[in-house]
């Protein structure tokens, strides 16, 4: 089944195109990484998709419901009620962690389970301790953001997206705010997900990474797909510009 | 006697300083979202105003507040009038101040926070009363403490519309007696009373320092 469906997105800030015509189907289970140089799109894309930033033209779907539709030529969105049902469907790890700093580590998964989602206090807490010592953090759970290291905080992130049983997770260059022996720890913990078959869509500078992860990956440039498909297939490319981003990256 | 008739002044400029806060505490808020409103002439106005109250001297806004009624409306100022005057005037001067130190902390919050309570779900009250709002009351707590420090001296002004609070019972005082001393005496109850505001309002920001 489709997860999520992109159609045509178009974006553009105050004249500058960083969107220009993008399409893109997430099937359930699929991890795809997202490279290409900066200022290619990939956040742009990503914001779209998690709706913190609106498209100006092209639709979008979670599991087959429209959450943006083409209407007389433009990009009109669900309503309000519509779109945080639908928010369900996903959940997004920032690269600059944006833990609430005033609460706990547990607090910061449990809060929006019990104060959006209704969910029972005890309940809450027993899937937030159980995705604490999943990740290697269950001593942390009283701690504030402030007490951990870069890679705990990721990962409390991560705890918090993750709690609320997603059928779909971004990543927004989820180590790119991390010192290289961080990154290992989050990385970890992605790839882990992957072999459970948790859907993703990882935007990522790390091109190992994206190359044992990922089913698919898909490379941006100048707001649109300039080529996708298998790792294989991507990281053994004919085309020009991907392989010099590549090799830029890898040092090869 | 001296210190019976300074006492009572004292807790008259109490009251003037609690109330004050009571009421320009919460009326700051509500000015602040003006302020930052996308209505543009919601904004407009709540910038003309805070542009008043800040640039004309508090002693002035009392005058117009006591007196106004009676010139523009001829309408007879009563005797309980003065006090009423002295909180409405303190309250929507003290509001302004508030207001921008509101803003300043409500606009100095990362975007982030915003973001990843929308994706988590939270709607905009939540995400403000839950997220925002206790984040921001830990930034603004020094500033807040200045303001509150200077609304303790500020009640004195009301000596302008000869409400009977600490500095006008201490003039008299002396006027009636030929000495210094009573306004002395005045100077260091609001001393006292200064050190009680900077004591509480140190605990509170203990209080919110278990977190960065």
């Amino acid at each position: 089944m489709k997860l999520l469906e992109m159609r045509h997105v178009k974006k553009e800030f105050e004249g500058l195109q960083v969107l220009k015509d993008i399409s893109l189907s997430v099937e359930e289970g699929e991890v795809i990484s997202i490279i290409g140089p900066s200022g290619s799109g990939k956040s742009t894309l990503l914001r779209c998709a998690t709706m913190l930033e609106e498209m100006d033209s092209g639709e979008l779907l979670y599991m087959g419901e429209y959450a943006a539709k083409m209407k007389d030529g433009k990009c009109v969105y669900a309503s309000k009620a519509e779109l945080r049902k639908l928010q369900h469907c996903f959940g997004l790890v920032f690269q600059n962690f944006n833990l609430f700093p005033h609460y706990s580590v547990l607090k910061n998964i449990t809060d929006a389970l019990i104060s959006v989602d209704k969910i029972p206090k005890k309940e809450a807490e027993e899937r937030a301790e159980k995705l604490l010592e999943q990740l290697g953090l269950a001593e942390k759970r009283d701690a504030y953001p402030y007490q951990l290291s870069g890679g705990q905080q990721q990962r409390v992130s991560i705890a918090r997206a993750l709690a609320k049983q997603p059928k779909i997770l971004f990543f927004d260059e989820p180590t790119s705010a991390l010192d290289p022996e961080l990154t290992v720890e989050v990385l970890k913990v992605i790839k882990a997900l992957a072999k459970e078959h948790m859907t993703m869509i990882i935007v990522t500078h790390e091109m190992q990474f994206a190359r044992e992860v990922s089913d698919r990956v898909i490379f941006m440039e100048e707001g649109l797909i300039q080529e996708q498909g298998t790792p294989e297939k991507l990281f053994g490319t004919g085309n020009e510009r991907v392989r010099e981003f590549i090799g830029h990256l890898t040092g090869k | 006697m001296m210190l019976l008739q300074l006492g009572k002044g004292m807790i008259v400029s109490i009251e003037i300083f609690m109330l004050t806060l009571l009421f320009s505490l919460p009326l700051g808020m509500l000015v602040a979202f003006g302020r930052m409103s996308r209505n543009c002439v919601l904004r407009g106005i709540t910038k003309i105003y805070i542009s008043i109250m800040r640039g004309t001297p508090l002693m002035l806004q009392l005058l117009v507040v006591y007196f106004g009624p009676y010139y523009v409306f001829k309408i007879r100022i009563s005797n309980s009038y003065r006090f009423i005057a002295v909180i409405i005037a303190f309250a929507i001067n003290y509001a302004a101040y508030f207001a921008e130190i509101y803003r300043s902390g409500i606009e100095s919050m990362p975007i982030g926070q915003y973001e990843a309570a929308k994706v988590l779900g939270y709607g905009k009250v939540q995400t403000f009363f839950k997220i925002i709002l206790p984040q921001v009351i830990k930034r603004i707590l020094p500033a807040v403490t200045n303001e509150i420090i200077t609304l303790v001296k500020d009640t004195s002004l009301a000596f302008a519309i000869a409400q009977a609070e600490m500095f006008t019972m201490a003039k008299q005082i002396a006027a009636a007696q030929t000495t210094i001393l009573p306004l002395m005496v005045a100077g260091v109850f609001y001393y006292i009373l200064n050190l009680a505001v900077a004591a509480v309002m140190e605990r509170l920001e203990k209080a919110c320092s278990y977190y960065r």
